[in-house]
């Protein structure tokens, strides 16, 4: 998808995802027949650059933690592309057409934190069994050489090497966030893909995991595919912004770029609702009319049009292709090019 | 060394296990229980030094005596001394209870974990086999597949083993279906580990509370039914000291000698209320809400 010709896989960009879609079946009735599908990721392409970190925006249930996992393969992809720079092969292999032998050594490469501290830990595993079974399971190490190393990793997420001997519950949901993001480093990933690692957790301790992540970004060059809907965290830590729309992307900038002047009317919606801190600021808040649609039953044309206020008849008739607007600003609006959305105050 | 220090030493955490054992022992009822079965257990292991006589030696000219200083609980139609077979049926009791719960968890666990975990077709194709099973009283089930085998004791036990597959399948089923998309789960496929890693190491200790709680309270049940069984004349045949078949024989001399049924009764009655009580215990300790409340 990259229009520039410098961008390439496996050169700058580690990830690119084209065309990705994961439809679930919806079934009804005794013969449980396929009545319908849940369009939860319908069609996304993006691109993630070596060592940046792409913020991957939107509402709840818009398809933001689908499209992670599916990158993954947790969710097998019902179509589309995932190419990634395989450094220990490498080479550039499509993930979602992988064996599961050559998986499971992909795996060492790309890693995943989770959003709730509390289920993402075994209750019944010591933490040092937790953040030690990477290494185990890809015969890395084991014995004493397995704990020297998960001390290593307990410290450089900012706890003492002495917790590995106790159980997750004895833990603040801080201190488990950090056990999850160690367990994410063990393997020494090159992406990871950070699914809301901080929306479960209190305002004050957000900002320590947060610190920490970017810390970690530079001592390990860790690319992050960062899963959120706060845009004020989106805003602090991403290099660029992707914004979901109902299992599409419809906007993808960098993050000044998208912040000063959006090209799609349903970010300048989410950036007017983003809180600045000044007292003497009029904020214009766009109220969006109406619900997000139903995925199973998306509207036709444009997804956003019944919601948009400068829609016109053609984007109830035509779905707007995704297009680079100039500088690697990306839009799916057709008229990004003639609106005059209003970003924010970028300090 | 400082005292947080050593605060920390004190604490080197147990696990979930350890908790649970805490919480049983403050509950009071489930204490009892404890102590029920382990006196049941002891008397079982110990029988042979316990037992004061043989229990199968009769001594006609005795027969049906009432308690005596020597015979602390009378003796029965033959003469036998009535304490040594019961101490000897405890440890028949207890046998009845481990190989029918080892058959049934040792079929329906993995059954359940398994239908649970892959879902889909297996689960719908285990899961009505195991409606058909469920269909059938237990007790019915059993006294037609002994009544095919023989009667027996081992016949029964495994039998009654198989009659509480479906449960054990049920709940782990259950929680096998929930655990699938914990995201602990999760986690351990995103970092590559094999199904039956994730089997064994994830699912399956999540999984063991709730059966330890109906395999505790499922011995009760088996005892019960071998009881029956053995009253029935379809489990431990003559001249076995089983429980249920000694109150059978002693239903016939209920109005001379009451003694002879009585105390097999009674001690099938203790074993049955230690299980249950204990495992109602067990359930309200591993359950984290209701720990504390009492």
């Amino acid at each position: 998808m990259p229009t520039e010709t410098t961008l390439k896989v496996g050169e700058n960009v580690l990830l690119e995802v084209t065309g990705l879609k994961k439809f679930f079946p919806v079934r009804k009735g005794v013969f449980r027949r396929v009545a319908g599908w849940v369009k939860a990721v319908d069609d996304v392409s993006l691109f993630v650059c070596d060592g940046e970190t792409l913020g991957l925006v939107g509402e709840s249930g818009c398809g933001k933690t689908t499209c992670g996992r599916t990158i993954l393969r947790l969710i097998e992809p019902t179509g589309g592309r995932v190419l990634f720079h395989a450094k220990r092969m490498d080479r550039v292999v499509d993930v979602a057409s992988l064996s599961k032998r050559e998986m499971k050594s992909l795996r060492r490469e790309m890693q995943i934190i989770f959003q709730d501290p509390y289920s993402s830990l075994n209750p019944r595993m010591t933490v040092g069994d937790i953040v030690g079974e990477p290494l185990i399971v890809h015969h890395v190490s084991r014995g004493r050489e397995k704990e020297d190393r998960v001390r290593e990793l307990l410290q450089a997420v900012g706890l003492k090497g002495d917790h590995m001997r106790r159980y997750p519950h004895e833990f603040s949901g801080g201190q488990r966030q950090r056990i999850g993001i160690a367990r994410a480093l063990a393997l020494d990933p090159r992406l990871i893909i950070c699914d809301e690692p901080v929306s479960a957790l209190d305002v004050s301790i957000q900002a320590q995991v947060l610190n920490l992540l970017e810390d970690l970004q530079e001592e390990f060059q860790l690319t992050y595919l960062f899963i959120a809907h706060d845009l004020s965290v989106v805003k602090h830590i991403s290099d660029r912004v992707a914004v979901m729309y109902l299992g599409k992307i419809v906007e993808l900038a960098a993050t000044e770029d998208m912040f000063a002047k959006p090209l799609h009317p349903y970010t300048e919606a989410l950036l007017s609702a983003v809180p600045v801190p000044d007292p003497d600021y009029e904020a214009e808040r766009i109220l969006l009319q109406g619900d997000v649609p139903s995925p199973v039953n998306p509207p036709g044309g444009c997804y956003f049009h019944p919601r948009c206020s400068y829609a016109k008849p053609l984007c109830s008739e035509k779905s707007p292709e995704f297009r680079d607007l100039g500088g690697l600003h990306f839009s799916a609006c057709h008229f990004a090019d003639s609106l005059e959305l209003k970003g924010v105050k970028t300090e | 060394m400082t005292k947080s220090q050593k605060e920390e030493k004190i604490r080197k955490s147990r696990g979930a296990f350890h908790e649970a054992f805490k919480g049983l022992l403050r509950n009071r009822t489930a204490t009892v229980g404890l102590a029920m079965v382990t006196v049941l257990a002891i008397v079982g292991i110990l029988a042979p030094v316990l037992a004061p006589y043989d229990p199968l030696r009769p001594t006609m000219r005795e027969r049906l005596t009432p308690p005596t200083s020597a015979h602390w609980l009378g003796q029965d139609e033959l003469g036998r001394d009535i304490l040594s077979r019961v101490i000897y049926g405890a440890r028949i009791s207890l046998t009845i209870g481990i190989v029918s719960v080892g058959v049934g968890m040792a079929l329906g666990v993995p059954w359940g974990l398994l239908s649970g975990f892959y879902g889909g077709k297996l689960d719908l194709i285990s899961q009505r086999l195991l409606d058909i099973l469920l269909a059938f009283p237990p007790i019915i089930l059993v006294i037609l597949v002994v009544t095919v085998l023989g009667p027996g004791l081992w016949n029964a036990m495994i039998v009654i083993g198989i009659t509480s597959v479906p449960r054990y399948s049920r709940v782990v089923r259950g929680s096998a279906l929930s655990l699938r998309d914990a995201e602990y789960v999760q986690a351990a496929r995103a970092l590559g580990s094999s199904d039956v890693r994730v089997l064994l190491r994830h699912v399956l200790p999540n999984v063991l509370g709730p059966v330890v709680v109906l395999g505790t309270l499922y011995t009760a049940t088996a005892i019960l039914t071998a009881a029956g069984l053995g009253f029935l004349g379809l489990g431990a045949q003559a001249p076995t000291p089983e429980w249920g078949a000694m109150l059978s024989r002693g239903r016939e001399y209920l109005r001379v000698a009451p003694h002879v049924s009585a105390f097999p009764g009674l001690a099938i009655f203790f074993s049955v209320l230690g299980f249950n009580l204990l495992g109602d215990g067990l359930r309200d300790a591993l359950d984290p809400r209701l720990r504390g409340v009492r």
